[in-house]
């Protein structure tokens, strides 16, 4: 049985019901009872054409739910009025889904959830454990955000903007479970860039893989946080690395700058350094004052600050981050990385214990609290140990 | 998206306005305020925002390792100072803001009077897994 198979022929089956005519919730249980129907056929009996068998069977039981449901209203005199089949669809069709589940009268989490179940084809069941919610909720805010968009006109173009931004959050979303939504955002990115042509779709695509290619080394087998000066590079995944590149590059010679690309040509410059010492800071910070201008963002001014700080010195750093906010996430921690890297180990101490209390994940807590203890123990206990970075 | 733990005070928190034991309001009052926390929770599973929830009973017991081969010492609640936490739940929401206002509806539970109790609950964020992006 190949779920994965299953996942891929998802949207385009849908896409065809919905084109036929049927309303978008009804035809996406009809969908799902479809799937259902081929794990448990398809072992025995694999079809020759598995996107025409699961197209035949989803409009069965489309058919079948809608006389029902017209039964149930004592309105049979209206079966006549079925819609008709039409034509399946090329297979481009499938980006008005994508505009359909993120669109804007969706929550994020709802656009997340239905992009994930219409889109990626996931089980309810699978979406709920990747996000750590029962299945019943799950449920509930899938069917909630599928009647949101149930008297959306299908044919009507939507806003790219939108759809990146749901696929990122999926990629942000987290991996526990058996779903990695990491990898499912990737899958789903990369499909949405084969039936769009879009600098920061493809800007998007490149951003994750980067991302993605060093995932494995960011985090110790217990979970702790590695910095990136002391990850092990030789366990990034390079074939992802390259084609993160590959598609950047060829995203950026478009022209048309957006911040995705921006951020996936930082993610590029710290990918390719051999070491950390060998990274780019010149050229990354440059990148930051393209994202400060794109998108005006707080955090892009933050991390520009750290950038500054290593391409010029902590003091040219800290210069810049007094410019900013204090009360914006990871203020504090940068502080006491670029005072650190500036030699006063007593401000960098104090305010890694500040700051720790102020992280919003466990990981990153516990690294500060480390880095606290290391600097308030250091004299005590010998010579420093490594690990400096934020 | 990020979950929330609502924590109901009895102690520890500041006096809610409609401060009546629950033993002093009547029958139906009770029964309304039960019904309201029930409303409330289905209503967040159709929103799909309702993670958990749970009553707590009031005794609780400090329990601590006291050493190989010896039993744990523990001890009895204190009742002058301890805060009595009587129940929680926990909510998946798209922002600080909604997770506020839910906290804010919750905490407008019918009391003694048929009137809102004005509960003051506690709004915890849980520490997650880390973000993928970490530089």
């Amino acid at each position: 049985m190949d779920d994965a198979l299953l996942r891929t022929l998802t949207p385009s089956v849908l896409t065809v019901l919905v084109r036929r005519g049927a309303d978008f919730a009804a035809a996406e249980d009809a969908v799902q009872d479809a799937l259902t129907e081929a794990v448990r056929v398809w072992p025995d009996d694999p079809p020759r054409d598995p996107k025409g068998w699961l197209v035949t069977v989803a409009w069965r039981k489309f058919l079948d739910a809608t006389r029902a449901d017209v039964a149930r209203r004592r309105r049979e005199d209206r079966l006549g009025q079925e819609p008709q089949p039409g034509p399946a669809d090329a297979a481009d069709d499938t980006l008005q889904l994508y505009f359909l589940c993120a669109h804007p009268s969706l929550t994020p989490s709802s656009a997340v959830a239905l992009t994930l179940r219409a889109v990626g084809g996931l089980t309810t069941r699978q979406i709920a454990q990747a996000c750590l919610v029962p299945e019943a909720t799950m449920a509930q805010r899938i069917s909630r955000a599928k009647r949101t968009v149930s008297g959306v006109r299908f044919d009507q173009p939507g806003d790219v903007a939108t759809v990146l931004r749901v696929l990122y959050l999926v990629f942000n979303e987290g991996y526990s479970g058996d779903i990695d939504l990491a990898a499912e955002a990737i899958r789903l990115t990369r499909q949405l860039t084969a039936v769009i042509d879009h600098p920061e779709a493809a800007g998007l695509l490149a951003l994750m893989l980067l991302h993605h290619a060093r995932r494995a080394s960011r985090l110790t087998p217990e979970g702790a946080l590695v910095p990136l000066a002391e990850q092990d590079r030789g366990r990034w995944d390079t074939a992802a690395i390259a084609e993160g590149v590959t598609i950047l590059q060829a995203a950026l010679a478009r022209d048309r700058l957006g911040e995705f690309q921006a951020q996936a040509a930082i993610a590029a410059l710290h990918a390719d350094a051999p070491t950390a010492e060998e990274t780019d800071w010149v050229q990354i910070v440059e990148w930051y004052d393209e994202l400060v201008r794109l998108t005006d963002s707080p955090v892009a001014r933050l991390n520009r600050a750290v950038a500054l700080g290593e391409a010029d010195g902590p003091r040219a750093g800290l210069a810049a981050l007094a410019a900013l906010d204090d009360s914006l996430p990871r203020h504090t921690a940068v502080a006491a990385y670029l005072h650190e890297r500036d030699g006063d180990l007593a401000t960098a101490a104090r305010l890694y214990a500040a700051a720790a209390p102020k992280a919003s994940n466990l990981a990153e807590r516990d690294h500060l609290t480390r880095q606290a203890a290391r600097l308030n123990t250091a004299g005590s206990k010998g010579e420093p140990r490594g690990g400096r970075r934020v | 998206m990020a979950k929330y733990l609502l924590l109901k005070h009895y102690r520890g928190a500041p006096t809610p306005s409609n401060d009546v034991p629950m033993d002093r309001w009547t029958p139906q009052e009770i029964s309304d305020h039960v019904q309201y926390m029930h409303d409330f929770a289905a209503r967040l599973e159709k929103t799909g925002e309702f993670v958990d929830g749970q009553a707590l009973a009031p005794e609780g017991t400090f329990v601590r390792y006291d050493g190989k081969g010896r039993p744990p010492v523990t001890d009895g609640p204190f009742a002058e100072t301890k805060d009595l936490i009587a129940g929680w739940m926990v909510i998946d929401v798209d922002s600080y803001e909604r997770a506020i206002e839910l906290a804010g509806e919750l905490s407008a539970a019918p009391g003694a009077g048929g009137k809102p109790i004005h509960e003051w609950l506690e709004v915890r964020p849980f520490l997650t897994a880390p973000p993928t992006i970490t530089e």
